[in-house]
């Protein structure tokens, strides 16, 4: 064999040697991963295509379903079928359920976020140092149980609680204001809920902020407001954007809130989903419901992906 | 601190100067963080305050005492409710942490490949979509289970809780490896160690702080868990959080403040020691 065969052969063995290496790290690494997405795929993912599959059939009498293949599901979110003739006729009532969800997430959305941008500010100016303490004060609530939060906030804002206990007390009100199983009980508890999910990435963009450009501000006769509104809001604009999308997600989608502080009076989404599955035995409608649900979800989701994407490229 | 009591109507003169000078100052600002955290805090304050008060009315103050706290120690409800909450959590961090670990090692330190984001997507995907919708999926993929198989038991709870425990426990885990170069392993490799001994003797010792941040994520989370639980357990599998709602539901009373109390002290305590530990590790 001449030289030149020599060194094919030697390139070849490598090239087989280096293909199989990568072989064996495909393996392992698949072998890492099935547990955990073959769990979250059958038992996470799997279910959503069950409850599209019940969405399309009729309700059994006990609650689960009947093989019956029925777009009665849809219709009934629309319209209202006469118990008598069968005939049509256009209802409004879950579409108020789900305009008035979409209604109270955005506003507490608004309301976490005027709460939460010059929280985030505040902890984004502090010595490096302590930021982390800062954080860590916002996010622990959101750590302890959502249900006990929800809970003590229902204490406070009861007729016999804390706020209007110290309003008569101080004199302003004579009788207790109800605030408890109205629309502005669900917005308070929402924002009480989901502050932390604006905070994180507000401060996120807001401590890359460079100070400097605020000096060059004010070295040209910049008001504090031209300061804020023309450098400050668009340097946090990706971290706005992301606040408001990870609270108006779980807002929309919220359960507990308003269960507890709505009363069952003030339905939400969630409420309707859970009612269908529960007392009313009526599950390809909570399906449908829920698919509807999802939708909304993921396009919020889909302009939150594009959003992070355009803000920092490389990561997701 | 100055910037703080500049919440009287006039400031005195040095703070007006102070806050001129002061490039990151912005009115307001100051007052509604605070006021944040107020907000977030006064509720929990009030809740835990209440808790020790020994009287029926959950509305007015009498005298410090531990008796509601006693009432719910001998509360069976509660205690069988607890019960399951531990058992539940237990084995959910136990597997959810394992599977968590092992993702984590094929998802980080490695050169990008093809379908990487997708795995990254699977995994996080309870994230993603709204808890009441997971939970009716996994109470319609359930009872089909139950009406094939025949089989019942707490293993289906104990599974679904598994399913959305996996990503809290991957991101402490991913965390944490990111933050690892290779270099060690590569000279154990390069001393001829095996593979299984570099992970062993390395990368999982290097590894455990992460491990027990995700478990302890894991553990919090399963056991704070409502909505995936009131819809999927069974008979008997009442969890605590759903004891407490069904409570509630019925009327306010101090015994449910007693509990609500120790829970939100234990899943505090926890994600405390979180904290401390990722601060220790820099």
């Amino acid at each position: 064999m001449d030289s030149a065969g020599l060194l094919d052969d030697a390139d070849r063995r490598l090239a087989d040697a280096q293909r199989l290496r990568a072989r064996q790290t495909n393996r392992t690494r698949g072998l890492l991963l099935a547990p955990a997405l073959v769990i979250i795929g059958v038992f996470g993912l799997f279910p959503l295509t069950i409850t599209l599959i019940y969405s399309l059939l009729e309700p059994g009498a006990y609650g689960g379903v009947k093989w019956v293949l029925s777009g009665e599901a849809y219709v009934q979110f629309l319209f209202n079928r006469d118990i008598f003739d069968g005939t049509l006729r256009f209802s409004t009532s879950y579409l108020q359920i789900f305009g008035r969800s979409i209604g109270l997430a955005f506003v507490a959305t608004i309301g976490a976020l005027i709460l939460g941008f010059p929280t985030a500010y505040f902890i984004a100016t502090k010595p490096p140092a302590q930021r982390n303490l800062w954080l860590f004060i916002i996010t622990l609530p959101f750590w302890t149980n959502l249900l006990i939060r929800t809970y003590a906030m229902l204490l406070i804002i009861r007729d016999e609680g804390l706020i209007n206990l110290s309003l008569i007390g101080i004199g302003i009100v004579e009788k207790p204001i109800s605030i408890l199983y109205t629309d502005t009980a669900v917005f308070l508890g929402l924002i009480y809920s989901y502050l932390p999910f604006m905070v994180l990435p507000l401060y996120a963009s807001l401590e890359k902020l460079d100070f400097r450009l605020v000096e060059a501000a004010y070295d040209l006769y910049a008001t504090r407001w031209q300061v804020l509104r023309r450098i400050i809001i668009p340097i946090a604009k990706p971290g706005i954007v992301a606040g408001c999308i990870l609270v108006f997600i779980p807002g929309l989608g919220a359960f507990i809130t308003p269960e507890l502080l709505g009363g069952g009076k003030k339905l939400m989404i969630g409420n309707l989903i859970y009612l269908q599955f529960g007392t009313l035995r009526n599950w390809p409608f909570g399906s449908a419901a829920a698919l509807i649900l999802l939708t909304v979800v993921m396009i919020a989701l889909l302009i939150y992906i594009r959003n992070a994407g355009k803000a920092a490229p490389g990561h997701g | 601190m100055a910037e703080i009591s500049s919440t009287s109507a006039v400031p005195a003169p040095e703070e007006n100067v102070r806050s001129a000078l002061n490039l990151r100052w912005q009115p307001g600002f100051n007052q509604i963080a605070w006021m944040c955290i107020f907000f977030l805090y006064a509720p929990i304050a009030v809740l835990i305050a209440f808790s020790f008060n020994d009287n029926r009315s959950v509305v007015v103050w009498t005298d410090f005492s531990f008796r509601w706290y006693e009432a719910a120690f001998d509360n069976r409800g509660i205690r069988n409710a607890t019960l399951v909450s531990m058992q539940v959590a237990v084995v959910a961090t136990f597997f959810s942490t394992i599977f968590a670990t092992m993702a984590a090692l094929a998802t980080t330190r490695t050169e990008q490949y093809r379908g990487q984001v997708l795995a990254y997507a699977i995994i996080n995907q309870p994230l993603m979509i709204p808890e009441i919708v997971t939970a009716v999926a996994t109470l319609s993929f359930f009872s089909l289970i139950k009406q094939v198989t025949g089989l019942t038991g707490i293993g289906y709870l104990m599974l679904a809780h598994t399913v959305f425990c996996i990503p809290f426990a991957y991101m402490p885990i991913r965390a944490r490896l990111e933050d690892m170069t290779l270099t060690l392993e590569q000279a154990a490799t390069d001393l001829y160690a095996p593979p299984w001994q570099v992970f062993r003797r390395i990368t999982l010792p290097l590894l455990v702080p992460g491990v027990v941040a995700g478990a302890m994520l894991a553990f919090v989370v399963s056991l704070d868990d409502v909505i995936i639980t009131l819809l999927v357990a069974g008979p008997g599998e009442t969890t605590l959080p759903v004891y407490i709602l069904g409570q509630i539901r019925r009327g306010i009373t101090p015994e449910i403040n007693a509990v609500s109390t120790l829970l939100l002290g234990l899943s505090i305590l926890f994600v405390t020691l979180f904290f401390l530990y990722g601060k220790r590790r820099k």
